[in-house]
């Protein structure tokens, strides 16, 4: 797996950073800033300060609070949306810079376009589904398609960050090509699949973006929770001043403004929408293109995962596991053939051979050519390979068409050959059968190898809470036997697409939600059935289409750092509207007591803090109200760390770390504040 | 405080916790069980009820048409209550000829007893008659009970029943669940607890007052009436409207020690019962005894608290020749003292009840804060029967919506996801009560004819006003007396708050109830957030504390909690 380049890019990139910064003023549009109520709230309040603090320097009114108050008051509250505003844009920052390559990539495309006969060129942007167009080495495709006549090894390091060209051809499963990579060799015709605006590297960019991004469901539910929590508070400030009217009172409108601010969830509130950005990012730092922030957030509640044995959780090549000699042949005479038999065969089958009788009967693989042996290749007729050598015929094959050659050459076929191939295949196996002339000496025995550290993958998921299920089209003998092997929870075996569908029909009726991962047509029904669908690149256009993410580097197993991201995602917002709600119970023994203190001096064992005025304390919570934005900001788009130690042990954690944590920090932070206004003199 | 004391305190927690399970599997049977109980006994008169008001019961309604019947059936309510007393002079069983009763009182009335609010401007032996008395008011007493139980069923239904596309989409019969709570739970009950509390000599009688000459020789006039049955449903259904004004400091409510345990496990029973029958319903009875355990905790820590602080000295009488050693006994009857009053307090505002057996207006401030914060936490420490299960569930939510994402999966309540929509309408039900507390106590402080009601200044007078627009939101119905609610604002802004109270906060809930009925549910696993630990348990403590505290504090400062700093300082009100 190749890392991209756009990865090294740290997210906080001088160049990000500074872009960031000038966007956070243009982000104080009040068009953008009503989109997130809470962070409008703090912009009005900034507003009616500055109106205040105008008002004062050019009049002061008798009983109005100080100047350099109101001022410092003002300038924090503005400080307050502009944090905010740093951290979505931030948040954005890599995205816009990688949107800005791909887009330069899509400018410069030109197209030849078949009209009847002949062809004529045109710009990229201008193809239309279902145009034709033709396209050479060296050139760039111009759009998303399918590759109609011709094969042609494609450079797609463009979009996947692979630099090792692919093939495309046309029919199969590898015939869908994307628009801005580029044609190596030969001459590919390809029908173009997407309008406009639709393609691929549109929407990639859409995405990288930030432009295409709706709000999450879960997104949606937490804003309607942050809105009323704020009316909540805006009511309880708005009847305090009545209330405290009744008790002799007058609150000033600066500090309304100020108990409101630090008490409506401004820290999720201002980093809600740049924790969702970062998460997508970084689903996208792992070569995974995700088509929604839904998706993504879905894949942390996957109870089931659907995954292809072959490539996925095996290999996918047979290797020889034992050599099984026939009643009466000496193990290390069937070693020694077999090595014969294999020593030209450049399959890794016939390579894990040689390998196994090197490793297990130090027999040194000898050269074929030094020999003067004469290489019998595989062909589909014989189904068997080997080598002639001083009058011995060495062959290896299927047992089938060893038993019939030994037969033809008059010799005698042991029926224990029968029962050991049997017994191998049950266990999951292929047998092969070895030949010395018309002998019969035993039989290799060929084994699915299951990927190496696959089994460590499947126990985090376990761990995670997610059941994995292997998709086979072996029988079920052999799919039990590789499946306790992989440590997979359960398989499916001899399955047929249709066998797929209700297979996930089925997990779905009973609430589950289930991922998936394909990369063939006949995937592409499954891909759409399931709730998370990762087609690989590598896959057909249907299958693409059919799943809500990609991924560019077409490894099944990606989907554990999918799913990974999708809970940090949710566990962020979590840990951040607890801290947040949390802060508010220090911020009320800051304010509270100071604007009570000058009418009812008594209630000074309140202050808890022991902060040094009325005016520091407010003061020192608006400040921490600002500044803790800022410094969650790194998290916020790191995202918190995940442990799959269950949900019980994970809720305490958070719970002490955010909740408690929450309560107390604050008050630290405040009378830290209040120290330091101390110091400058600011009370 | 007393070992005795506590030792009280402790026996009445342990007869709470005994009696939650009997009695919610007996719940159970009733309105989830295939077969009720007493089939030959109740089943015909079960049957006769549903064709005498044509309900077919095997018809389960929607979430629309179950919160239409309960407000057509309110409606109806606050009408023919609001009937009854204008008209007791013209009807029979009035033996003192008491004028009907004025317009504004006799709206806050209805409006007061259909919500199972049970807030008196009045005195109930010199303004109701006994008519108006046992068919106006008893019937509501019964009827907001069975509805409350109804409602908390329906959510709980729409909670637990398995959804899908061929799942469940009904929460019941609400026609069915009213008749089946009055009919299994609540008449039984009384009726059997009513001769307990005959035995006891609460009294019942229809006989008119009775004119004793005292021993001074002076002239008295004792107040009569059907005591023992309306007393005994005023605590089962949490309603609290005293028969008299003294409430259940009066000695023919409640006579002797026995009674006062009595009344108060009464309150409780209910709404702790219900806790387990939603367990059951919830296939997991674990999930039941969260919810109880959270409110066990919520009312241990307010019971510690009001016990600690009305044990204290009263500041208004120091320095007088009163020997305060037992704590503040102003406003408390002997015959309870000070652990049965406190105790009795926090149960009342606990569970939204009302009924009281000493003037919590009279508490210091601190032990004055626990009945207030307890209404202010929306009655969900037992809550009003059904009321304090579907607000502590609608909290639930909450905190499932709230911490439940930090285990990194979407939150889910037994296995539904709480989406946008259900946060809307949760939000909704939490948001009424800043609204109408906040907003008609800011009014009222602020307006002559608010503050010309109060009997006491300063900080206090506030608490009395914040006080009495909880109660009446919270549908609790007990008074800090010192306020002179009789009047035309107080009546109708009173009214007005306990309808909101309750009517605005029920459509939201079963509006919850009808969206997650059709949910599919998500089996649990590993990674499930679990909702039937002590992690919940704790957790669901704080955010109700948390919302309550976060939205009331600053009112709070203003009233009791300033009231305390001076009154340690030396300055009463």
């Amino acid at each position: 797996m190749s890392r991209h380049e756009k990865a090294s890019k740290s997210l906080f990139d001088p160049a990000i950073l500074e872009q960031a910064l000038i966007d956070s003023f243009t982000k104080l549009d009040p068009r953008l800033l009503a989109k997130n109520p809470v962070m409008f709230v703090v912009g009005v309040g900034a507003v009616l300060t500055a109106v205040v603090w105008i008002r004062d320097i050019a009049a002061s009114g008798p009983g109005a609070a100080p100047n350099w108050f109101t001022g410092s008051v003002c300038v924090w509250l503005w400080f307050t949306v502009l944090f905010a505003n740093f951290a979505e844009a931030v948040a954005e920052g890599r995205g816009k810079a990688q949107a800005q390559t791909l887009r330069r990539m899509r400018k410069e495309t030109t197209a030849r376009r078949r009209v009847g006969k002949g062809e004529e060129t045109v710009p990229a942007s201008q193809l239309k589904k279902g145009d034709v167009v033709i396209i050479d080495a060296g050139e760039l495709i111009p759009g998303d398609g399918e590759v109609i006549e011709g094969i042609a090894s494609v450079d797609e390091s463009a979009i996947t960050g692979e630099s090792a060209p692919v093939i495309r051809e046309s029919g199969g499963d590898r015939s869908s090509v994307t628009g801005g990579t580029k044609v190596l060799s030969d001459r590919i015709v390809v029908r173009i699949g997407a309008n406009p605006g639709e393609s691929f590297l549109d929407r990639m960019i859409g995405l990288v973006e930030g432009a295409a991004r709706q709000k999450t469901p879960n997104e949606i539910a937490l804003h309607i929770l942050l809105v009323g929590l704020t009316l909540i508070f805006l009511f309880a400030c708005l009847t305090l001043v009545p209330l405290a009217l009744y008790s002799g009172i007058t609150l000033s409108a600066t500090v309304v403004v100020a108990l409101l601010v630090c008490l409506i969830p401004t820290t999720i509130g201002g980093l809600l929408s740049a924790i969702g950005i970062a998460g997508m990012d970084r689903v996208m730092q792992h070569n995974v293109l995700a088509m929604s922030g839904k998706a993504v957030e879905a894949s942390g509640d996957v109870n089931t995962l659907l995954l292809d044995k072959t490539g996925t959780i095996t290999i996918g090549n047979r290797m020889a596991h034992e050599l099984v000699p026939v009643p009466g042949v000496r193990t290390e005479d069937l070693a020694d053939a077999a090595q014969l038999a294999s020593l030209a065969d450049e399959t890794p089958e016939g390579r894990s051979i040689v390998v196994l009788v090197k490793e297990k009967f130090a027999i040194r693989a000898r050269n074929i050519v030094g020999l003067g042996a004469h290489f019998i290749p595989f062909t589909a007729q014989t189904r068997m390979s080997g080598c002639d050598l001083d009058g011995r015929m060495v062959r290896k094959g299927a047992v089938d068409s060893v038993a019939q050659w030994v037969e033809s050459l008059g010799g005698n076929v042991p029926k224990e050959l029968r029962d050991i191939a049997d017994r191998i295949g049950s266990s999951g196996g292929t047998p092969l059968a070895v030949a010395d002339g018309h002998q019969v000496l035993g039989v290799i025995h060929l084994k699915d190898m299951v990927k190496e550290g696959i089994k460590e993958r499947f126990a985090r998921f376990r761990a995670m809470g997610i059941t994995t299920v292997m998709i086979t089209g072996d029988n079920p003998r052999t799919a039990a036997a590789i499946a306790s092997e992989a440590g997979v929870d359960s398989f499916l075996a001899e399955a047929t697409p249709e066998m797929k569908m209700k297979f996930i029909r089925d997990e779905q009726a009973k609430g589950k939600l289930v991922a998936m991962t394909g990369d063939g047509t006949n995937d592409a029904p499954a891909l759409a059935q399931a709730d998370v669908g990762v087609a690989m690149n590598t896959g057909t256009q249907a299958a693409k289409e059919a799943g809500n993410m990609v991924d560019l580097d077409s490894n099944p197993t990606k989907l554990l750092e999918v799913v990974e991201v999708g809970k940090q995602l949710l566990m962020t917002r979590g840990t951040l509207t607890t801290f947040s709600i949390a802060n508010d119970v220090a911020k009320y023994f800051a304010i509270l007591p100071a604007i009570f203190m000058g009418v009812f001096p008594e209630i000074a064992p309140l202050n808890v803090m022991h902060l040094a005025s009325p005016m520091s304390a407010i003061l020192a919570a608006v400040i921490f109200n600002a500044i803790i934005i800022i410094v969650l900001i790194p998290l916020a788009l790191r995202g918190v760390a995940y442990r799959p130690i269950g949900a019980a042990a994970l809720l305490r954690r958070s719970l002490l770390i955010y909740g408690l944590g929450g309560i107390v920090a604050p008050f630290i932070g405040i009378k830290i504040i209040d120290v330091a206004l101390t110091v400058v003199g600011l009370t | 405080m007393t070992a005795n004391g506590w030792l009280q305190i402790l026996f009445f927690s342990l007869a709470i916790l005994a009696i939650a399970k009997p009695l919610g599997i007996y719940m159970f049977q009733v309105f989830e069980g295939e077969r009720q109980p007493l089939p030959r006994v109740l089943g015909p008169l079960e049957r006769g009820l549903y064709k005498l008001c044509g309900v077919d019961p095997s018809k389960e309604q929607v979430w629309q048409g179950y919160a239409f019947a309960v407000l057509a059936f309110s409606a109806l309510g606050v009408l023919v209550t609001y009937g009854f007393q204008r008209l007791q002079l013209v009807l029979p069983w009035n033996p003192q000829g008491l004028p009907p009763v004025g317009e504004a009182l006799a709206f806050n009335t209805a409006a007061s007893f259909t919500t199972n609010t049970n807030w008196q401007s009045y005195g109930g032996e010199s303004t109701m008659s006994y008519l108006t008395q046992m068919a106006g008011l008893a019937w509501h007493n019964f009827m907001s009970a069975a509805a409350g139980i109804g409602i908390a069923l329906a959510l709980a239904r729409g909670l637990t029943r398995r959804g899908g596309p061929a799942g469940a989409k009904t929460l019941g019969n609400f026609w069915v669940d009213v008749i089946r709570g009055t009919l299994y739970v609540l008449l039984p009950l009384s009726i059997v607890l009513a001769v307990v509390l005959m035995s006891q000599g609460v009294i019942q009688n229809l006989a008119p007052y009775q004119q004793v000459t005292t021993l001074e020789g002076a002239k008295q006039t004792i107040a009569m009436g059907p005591v023992a049955s309306q007393e005994v449903i005023k605590q089962l259904g949490t309603n609290g409207g005293g028969f008299f004004n003294a409430n259940a400091a009066h000695p023919f409510e409640n006579p002797t020690p026995f009674t006062n345990f009595l009344s108060m496990f009464m309150i409780f029973a209910i709404p702790a019962g219900l806790t387990y029958t939603y367990g059951r319903m919830a296939k997991d009875q674990r999930q039941g005894w969260a919810l109880f355990g959270a409110m066990a905790i919520l009312f241990a820590v307010g019971v510690t608290t009001a016990y600690w602080a009305e044990s204290k000295p009263n500041p208004a009488l120091a320095g007088l020749a009163v020997d305060q050693s037992a704590g503040n006994m102003e406003g408390k009857e002997c015959r309870y003292g000070i652990t049965n009053s406190a105790l009795y307090a926090t149960v009342t505002t606990g569970a939204s009840c009302g009924a009281v057996n000493a003037m919590h207006d009279s508490f210091n401030p601190l032990g004055g804060l626990v009945p207030l914060f307890n209404i202010q936490l929306g009655e969900v420490v037992f809550g009003g029967v059904g009321a304090g299960l579907y607000g502590m569930l609608v909290y639930a939510l909450l905190a499932v919506f709230i911490a439940g994402l930090m285990v990194g999966r979407t939150p889910e309540y037994l296995g539904k996801k709480i989406e946008g929509r259900e946060m809307k309408l949760a939000m909704l039900y939490v948001l009424i009560f800043p609204l109408v507390i906040l907003g008609h106590s800011a009014w009222a402080a602020v307006a002559p004819y608010g503050v010309s009601s109060l009997n006491n200044a300063g900080p206090h007078g506030l608490s009395e006003i914040l006080y009495a627009y909880s109660s009446g939101a919270g549908n609790n119905g007990s008074a800090f007396a010192g306020l002179n609610a009789n009047v035309p604002f107080w009546n109708v802004t009173l009214g007005l708050t306990m309808l909101a109270g309750r009517f605005w906060m029920i459509l939201p809930a079963l509006a919850i109830a009808g969206s997650m009925v059709g949910k599919k549910t998500v089996v649990a696993g590993p990674g499930t957030f679990p909702t039937n630990g002590a992690t919940f348990v704790m957790l669901l403590v704080s955010v109700v504390v948390i919302v309550g505290a976060l939205t009331f504090f600053p009112a709070l400062c203003l009233g009791p909690i300033v009231e305390h700093f001076l009154a340690s300082n030396g300055k009463v009100f």
